[in-house]
């Protein structure tokens, strides 16, 4: 009996030991490998998401979003509410305090004056800032002392975590970056790849679009963290190798965004040395169904709102192609672990995410076919349907991607059997995302009938997502081909429903007009959600406390990883 | 000789103004954008401000001036004002070329990556050559003898296999499987130790045997050719009739005559040392120009593709100058005018 308690008191606390003896820079080196190396470490200039990942490592937002969505403090003391009085009554403030104590990497306090600046920095009209938008409709940012930030908004903002929140709005040193409002911004390169933060890392060498050397910050406000002395991260190459490395070669700790079939990233991970982690987020893959009419005879006029699309507007079409297509089996082929069938096109978080939309998650070929007959479409000799002398004939096109050429040929099929005739395009992603008004290529001007590609939206509120779907949003010669309502989906009881949103509070009835949003799209003719996509990454099995983030940056918290012995 | 260097030379800058205006012309009309990679949540008006801060807002042509300043007059001083000490000019408010992507000057990333790339691929160059000369002169020698039909095998594999098959065949087998080698190249790794030296070593060996064959393949077949050439020669039978041992006949007199075509062929293919062996690179993360040039193209950052293509273009027109020359100065028995 004693020895057994005495064993087991061993034994628990030899698990306690590792946690108790790690103190900052006792586990020596991580590296980190991302596939498209690091350009930049400034997220306000930055040409990707590698970027703003990589800088997180560096500067901080006042808060950000943990792994299920959350607020979490991170330079602020605590999160303002209506509650404790951090957002005004009216809706139009909302008043931060910084954390007591807290130091830049240099040894300088933080002060409110840095949020200030920040502000001017990023608003600047010739500063070419990629992350505006963050503070959109913000009038005002003033330091009421030295650790209250005000942010003042110039409408009601029932959900006011925008401004300071999240790896893509962190809070730059205003000292470091004196010199480089405007114009001058790009030319600081000194500040713009090795930024003074608060992070848990500071960079000592920069090699662009190579690699990042950092070292541990001895300013950091944990002084037990991080627990690793340095950390290696290199870009280049392709995300196959990149897991390979992790995987199967054990040479690095941790490799971002594994876009790999799954059954790749199994035979890999059959050595031990490494394992496949996923989270999901908001990311989902669909296809999107133009309303407009994208006949090339159409000329200037093409997939404009001059015309409609001749049967794609019939939601009983959209309908049984949807129906056709059988989800779990994309899942399988393309996604593995990181994808999960969806109809829906918000996926999460919770309180968003409807669950009135199961009936395409099953395959059923049948109920497809007799939707296509009700609509008139009468199967012709060859296996194609028609109707009024019109052939069933779809263009179908999406990026060049290999996981998404494998969903291209198998919808393919499941649609010829239907009575549908499809063809197929691939476009290079950096043309077909690259939103270039020369270029007809271009997911904007969606000159096909149908297209496929994923998109997502930041932190946890799905008002500005949806608020793409208004007829305002049409992408149109008008405008440059700018917009977000790609499939050009127009609907005056969806605007109303929207413009309501915008004025309620309270996370629970704003996830319910979301929800009802949603159902609104989703049973149109205008879409058809696919795979609901989490995050993969890969990571060895002796790199622990990491917590897979599709809210935010994937090294939102790597002052708490460590060594596992 | 010299009229002809002169006017080769004056014959290449016309040439190079040509290269560069096509070069400028063919990316900015490829619809590719310095935006494309940025998150999709971010929306088009925010794009469009960052293009004009890129410079994109003004016309074609005054962006092409605007290189042409910045590459040849800007970047000359500036590379000679740190050479020498001196300030020329205005030189902090100088623009200078610089890349979308990280936003720096060009001319600092490619000083940044040469190292790498001269190193791996210079050396790759080198040990394919030291390859390729014996085999050549051996398989000539011997020809139609079982090493001359390995020999020919040997460098029809290496020619027609594509460098990104035997990368990952080296990779799979050497790191994956067997352990022994890196498969990701360190560049930060400084050679101070004995230790040091022997990782850099085995970094290194993989890239540069997968470049090494491809290089050797194409040298070998055309020593063994110059060398079947010269053998069968009247000097080489008058040379045997005077008594000279078959070593001397071979390594002294046919050796040096064959060697004159393959060190023209040598020196047509420096050029391709500094464009980097892309693939290679990529493969094994050597994150050379190669490499960068890569990550220019898929980013549409066009003043460094601009630029590293353009000085690419150059080193070929010189290369092929220096060819000529070095052939001349070789064989006696041509003369130029």
């Amino acid at each position: 009996m004693k020895l057994r308690h005495i064993l087991a008191g061993a034994a628990a606390a030899a698990m306690l030991a590792p946690s108790a003896q790690a103190e900052r820079g006792s586990d020596g080196q991580v590296n980190i490998l991302y596939w498209q190396a690091i350009s930049i470490m400034n997220p306000f200039l930055s040409s990707g998401t590698k970027d703003i990942e990589a800088a997180s490592l560096v500067i901080e937002p006042l808060a950000r979003f943990n792994e299920t969505g959350d607020l979490v403090p991170f330079i602020a003391e605590s999160i303002p509410t209506l509650e404790n009085g951090g957002i005004s009554k009216d809706l139009m403030s909302i008043t931060w305090k910084v954390k007591p104590g807290i130091l830049w990497a240099d040894g300088t306090p933080v002060t409110a004056a840095d949020a200030v600046f920040t502000w001017q920095y990023c608003t600047h009209p010739e500063g070419g800032c990629a992350q505006s938008p963050y503070f959109g409709d913000v009038t005002s940012v003033e330091a009421v002392d030295p650790s209250t930030v005000k942010v003042t908004f110039g409408v009601p903002k029932p959900y006011p975590y925008t401004a300071f929140v999240g790896a893509q709005s962190p809070v730059i040193q205003a000292a470091q970056f004196a010199n480089c409002l405007g114009t001058a911004a790009p030319s600081c390169t000194e500040a713009n790849t090795k930024p003074i933060g608060t992070g848990p890392f500071v960079v000592t060498d920069f090699k662009a679009n190579d690699v990042v050397l950092l070292e541990a910050n001895p300013n950091y406000r944990d002084p037990e963290k991080p627990a690793f002395a340095s950390l290696v991260l290199k870009g280049g190459g392709d995300a196959a190798s990149a897991a390979q490395a992790v995987l199967s070669t054990g040479e690095y700790d941790y490799a971002w965004n594994a876009q790999v079939e799954p059954e790749i990233l199994e035979q890999m991970a059959t050595g031990g040395k490494g394992e496949v982690i996923s989270a999901f987020g908001t990311l989902v893959e669909r296809i999107h169904v133009n309303q407009t009419d994208p006949d090339p005879s159409l000329g200037d006029m093409r997939s404009t709102d001059a015309h409609t699309h001749p049967f794609l507007t019939d939601v009983n079409v959209v309908k049984a192609l949807s129906l056709a297509i059988d989800r779990p089996i994309l899942v399988e082929t393309g996604y593995g672990a990181s994808g999960q069938a969806t109809c829906n096109l918000v996926p999460a978080p919770e309180v968003s995410a409807s669950p009135n939309n199961d009936w395409c998650l099953t395959q059923d070929l049948d109920e497809a076919n007799r939707l296509l007959d009700e609509a008139g479409w009468v199967m012709g000799s060859d296996g194609v349907r028609e109707k009024d002398g019109r052939r069933l004939s779809i263009l179908y096109q999406t990026s060049v991607n290999s996981v998404r050429q494998g969903a291209q040929a198998l919808i393919k099929q499941w649609w010829n059997e239907i009575g549908v005739e499809v063809e197929l395009r691939s476009i290079d992603a950096a043309v077909f995302f690259g939103g270039d008004p020369g270029s007809p290529d271009t997911l904007q001007k969606f000159f096909a009938d149908v297209e496929m590609y994923a998109n997502n939206f930041e932190g946890s509120d799905a008002e500005k997502y949806l608020g793409d779907w208004v007829c305002e949003e049409f992408p149109s010669p008008a405008d440059g081909w700018q917009g977000g309502n790609t499939s050009r989906y127009c609907d005056p009881a969806y605007e109303t429903l929207h413009a309501r949103m915008a004025e309620t509070s309270g996370i629970e009835e704003r996830g319910a007009i979301a929800i009802e949003l949603n159902d609104m799209i989703v049973n149109s003719a205008a879409i058809i959600p696919l795979i609901h996509r989490g995050r993969v990454s890969t990571k060895s099995t002796t790199l622990g406390g990491v917590l897979l983030n599709s809210w935010d940056s994937e090294l939102w918290n790597v002052a708490d990883w460590y060594r596992i012995d | 000789m010299f009229a002809f260097t002169l006017r080769r030379l004056l014959y290449a800058v016309p040439t190079l103004l040509v290269i560069s205006f096509i070069i400028f012309a063919l990316l900015d009309l490829s619809p590719g954008d310095p935006t494309a990679n940025l998150p999709l949540t971010i929306p088009a008006d925010v794009r469009e401000q960052i293009r004009i801060s890129l410079g994109l807002g003004e016309p074609f042509v005054i962006r092409y001036l605007l290189w042409l300043q910045q590459f040849f007059i800007n970047e000359p001083l500036n590379i000679l004002e740190r050479m020498t000490g001196w300030t020329i000019g205005d030189s902090e408010n100088r623009m200078r070329v610089i890349s979308w992507q990280t936003r720096s000057p060009v001319v600092d990333l490619i000083a940044e990556r040469m190292p790498q790339t001269l190193w791996v691929v210079g050396m790759s160059y080198v040990v394919g050559i030291l390859i390729a000369i014996p085999v050549g002169v051996i398989c000539a020698y011997k020809q139609y003898s079982l090493f001359d039909q390995f020999g020919t095998l040997f460098a029809m594999i290496g020619f027609s296999v594509p460098t990104f098959f035997t990368g990952l065949v080296l990779i799979v087998i050497f790191s994956v499987n067997l352990g022994w080698l890196p498969s990701i190249y360190d560049t930060n790794l400084r050679v101070t130790s004995f230790e040091t030296f022997w990782l850099q070593v085995k970094q290194m060996i993989m890239p540069v045997m997968v470049l090494a064959l491809a290089n050797a393949a194409q040298i070998a077949s055309f020593m063994r050719a110059s060398m079947l050439d010269n053998l069968s020669q009247d000097y080489v039978r008058t040379a045997r009739a005077k008594g000279m041992k078959e070593r001397t006949v071979l390594l002294v007199h046919v050796l040096r005559n064959s060697l004159i075509p393959v060190v023209t062929v040598i020196a047509l293919g420096i050029p391709s040392i500094f464009s980097g062996a892309i693939i290679t690179e990529q493969i094994f993360r050597v994150n050379g120009l190669g490499q960068l040039l890569i990550t220019g193209i898929q980013g549409a950052d066009l003043p460094l593709v601009q630029t590293l293509t353009f000085i690419f273009a150059f080193l070929i027109v010189a290369f092929n100058l220096i060819a000529d020359l070095v052939y001349g100065i070789l064989d006696p028995r041509i003369r130029y005018e």
